[in-house]
């Protein structure tokens, strides 16, 4: 199981900054291990986040995104006590959904 | 009782209800463009996007360190102050391949996004704002990636 994310998301007039933390391992397909055999690519490919169950933030991710990668987006007419909840999955499909109150 | 008939209808009900309650699987998403993650060049990623060719634009705007001590983990953002944007996309020139992330527009969210990348040698970070006509703006800022304690 992938550890769970980390979501804050402050309201800044009538707009909230979500911030994420996702653990990940964002492998590329590049490294070689000791052995001298590749790595296969693990990566977060599809990231999505909802407010109130609405849809507003879709983005596709390459392998160049860091490690346990971060994102900071900002959702428009929102308030406190409002859910946002985002989703990732990766080139494994394997997907994990967290959720945050905005404060 | 229970006859076929009323098994038969509740049964599509149910199924109607999963879907609803998004327990079945959705339609199958736009997928993942797999091909545009590969390519190596942002005039490549135009022409791959049915976009013209890249023109560089003060609208957009890239944010990054001037040096990176850690090239594993640069803070990068996009944002721009232009409306009618349908993709703003952060580019790394020299990394295997070009394209690291790629954000959809809408009213929703502001068009700004900050994410941390990977970057394997000092290179031109590029904020690319596909537009809904197809233009494709830049800009673009050189982060230098320090490696071992040393910056220099």
């Amino acid at each position: 199981m992938s550890d769970p994310m980390r979501i804050r998301a402050l309201v800044a007039g009538d707009k909230a900054t979500v911030r994420v933390l996702m653990g990940h391992e964002m492998e590329t397909g590049q490294r070689k291990d000791s052995a001298g055999k590749t790595i296969p690519a693990w990566f977060i490919q599809e990231v999505t986040a909802r407010h109130n169950g609405k849809p507003v933030l879709s983005a596709e991710w390459g392998p160049a995104v860091s490690k346990n990668p971060f994102l900071q987006f900002t959702v428009k007419s929102a308030k406190a006590g409002d859910k946002i909840a985002v989703t990732w999955k990766d080139n494994k499909g394997e997907t994990r959904t967290d959720e945050a109150t905005v404060a | 009782m229970l006859n076929r008939r009323d098994v038969l209808s509740r049964s599509g009900q149910l199924a109607a209800l999963m879907a609803g309650a998004g327990l079945l699987p959705a339609q199958a998403q736009a997928a993942w463009n797999a091909a545009a993650f590969e390519i190596k060049t942002m005039a490549e990623l135009a022409k791959a996007l049915g976009a013209s060719a890249p023109v560089e634009s003060k609208d957009v705007v890239v944010t990054g360190p001037d040096i990176a001590e850690n090239g594993a983990v640069v803070p990068v953002g996009v944002s721009t102050t232009l409306t009618g944007v349908k993709k703003l996309m952060l580019l790394v020139e020299k990394n295997p391949s070009v394209l690291a992330a790629s954000f959809d527009v809408n009213d929703a969210v502001d068009a700004s996004f900050t994410t941390r990348v990977k970057m394997g040698q000092s290179s031109n970070v590029m904020a690319v704002a596909l537009m809904n006509d197809n233009r494709m703006l830049f800009s673009q800022k050189e982060v230098k990636v320090t490696l071992g304690g040393c910056g220099g």
